[in-house]
């Protein structure tokens, strides 16, 4: 056989990681290459997937490079998955984004948000590891702060906490910002500027 | 074909056409229910008709009590908010000299800006459930079952559906046959719901689960989907069968709760045959 090019050493690199591989850590494995000539290939080879049409291609996310099916084949693959397809509660999905985007957050911030109780929905997160305690807040209490993990990149096909879809402002009932109407109220500041 | 999750919240008070129809939605909490009534009545959140809204919220509670639903103490706490909010705007403003110096706000804002931000996560939430889930959509090789998802079924799910999102559920369906055949007279087409319970029964047989709309077809009478769903009620009712929700709004799965047939697909010893 002849000799295996860089491009087939990284694709056999990935086909075995259990996870997403990172630019560093394939560095670290290819010694005898430079990291330019590795992030090239790995390039090359996210553009042969995509351009034979495959059914698996490379995607950057949690920080690293990982095979992945593509999402076309999910009615064909999911038959073979055990059990139900996963699911998310939209209080779930709530809570997660609040702690994505707010973090680090401590869990009555999160209640404050929702107005609702968010112990429960906080404590599966937990276990699924999708969000960690990032420590304790320094006031009062000590409340446990929240933040999100590299599982959750993962799961959400996610690059970094920037790929983050960007936060929509309320749509569709009105356009103008709050504070430009709010003055115009007649509850508003008038009594100012009599002294 | 990808199923996309059905998420918006929906039909309070809505479908009064129909005399039957269940007038009741989960709300995930106090802002999610304000934000569909602000919604509903198309009024301008940055405006909202106090009066009005508190009223149809107070309604909804009320609905929800009647129902002896749990009514949980969040909603409770809003709608002391809103009565608040109702009464200072009734007062008259304070008196400029006293109340100098101090930011006179719309007893509202605080209210309207909690509202904008929860919709803003509430939004960015469901379009993080809209992407490609590893385990969902997307897979990898050391974990074709979803390593980081398997068993994720969100944070209450999977739980058994109560009464009224079923009718709901079944409602909905109901509302698709065409009227022409609503008045239908019943033809030869009856069915017991004995035997209904047995061709669910059957159905189900070697399967995990099915979803519930896949027990109506689109041409079955009104009839033969009520005896259905009475015999789904009644599985349910004998616990052969337990009829769940990852999320909701979600599909509606049925699952057999026992193993009730021998190897010949025949059900034993129903309860009351």
């Amino acid at each position: 056989m002849h000799f295996p090019s860089l491009n087939a050493i990284i694709e056999g690199l990935l086909f075995v990681s259990d996870g997403p591989m990172s630019l560093d850590r394939l560095t670290e494995l290819l010694p005898d290459y430079e990291r330019a000539s590795v992030r090239l290939a790995v390039q090359e080879l996210r553009d042969d997937y995509e351009q034979r049409g495959s059914g698996v291609h490379l995607v950057e996310v949690a920080g690293g490079w990982q095979l992945r099916t593509v999402p076309e084949l999910m009615p064909y693959l999911s038959r073979m998955v055990k059990g139900r397809p996963a699911r998310f509660s939209q209080s779930a999905l709530e809570t997660l984004a609040i702690v994505a985007y707010r973090q680090p957050i401590t869990r009555q911030e999160i209640e404050y948000l929702r107005g609702v109780d968010t112990g429960a929905v906080l404590k599966t997160l937990l276990e699924k590891r999708l969000v960690k305690i990032l420590g304790k807040k320094d006031i009062p209490g000590r409340p446990i702060i929240y933040g999100t993990t590299r599982e959750f990149l993962e799961v959400f096909n996610l690059k970094d906490l920037k790929g983050l879809p960007t936060l929509r402002e309320i749509q569709s009932l009105d356009e103008v910002p709050i504070f430009e109407v709010q003055e115009e109220l007649p509850l508003g500041g008038e009594q100012r500027g009599e002294s | 074909m990808p199923q996309a999750a059905e998420t918006s919240p929906t039909s309070l008070f809505e479908g009064a056409e129909q005399g039957y129809s269940i007038k009741l939605d989960a709300f995930e909490g106090p802002l999610d229910l304000l934000l569909h009534l602000i919604r509903k009545n198309e009024v301008d959140i940055y405006d909202i008709p106090i009066a009005l809204i508190t009223r149809q919220y107070l309604d909804y509670l009320k609905l929800m009590k009647e129902l002896n639903l749990d009514l949980a103490g969040d909603f409770l706490v809003m709608a002391s908010t809103l009565l608040q909010i109702k009464s200072r705007m009734l007062l008259p403003l304070p008196d400029p000299e006293e109340g100098e110096g101090e930011e006179q706000e719309d007893p509202r804002a605080e209210l309207v800006r909690r509202l904008i931000e929860y919709q803003r996560y509430r939004d960015a939430g469901l379009e993080l459930g809209a992407r490609e889930l590893l385990g969902r959509e997307v897979f990898v090789r050391p974990c074709a079952d979803g390593c980081c998802l398997e068993g994720f079924a969100g944070d209450d799910g999977p739980f058994e559906l109560d009464l009224f999102e079923l009718s709901e559920a079944f409602n909905r369906l109901l509302a698709k046959i065409p009227m022409a055949r609503a008045h239908e007279v019943a033809g030869q087409d009856t069915l017991s719901i004995v035997d209904a319970i047995n061709e669910i029964l059957t159905r189900l047989d070697g399967q995990d689960s099915m979803e519930f709309e896949s027990l109506f077809q689109e041409d079955m009478s009104k009839e033969r989907m009520i005896v259905t769903f009475l015999a789904l009620l009644e599985l349910c009712r004998i616990k052969l069968v337990k009829v769940i929700q990852n999320s909701r709004y979600g599909t509606i799965y049925i699952f057999p709760s026992v193993p009730v047939t021998d190897d010949n697909g025949v059900v034993d010893a129903l309860p009351f045959t």
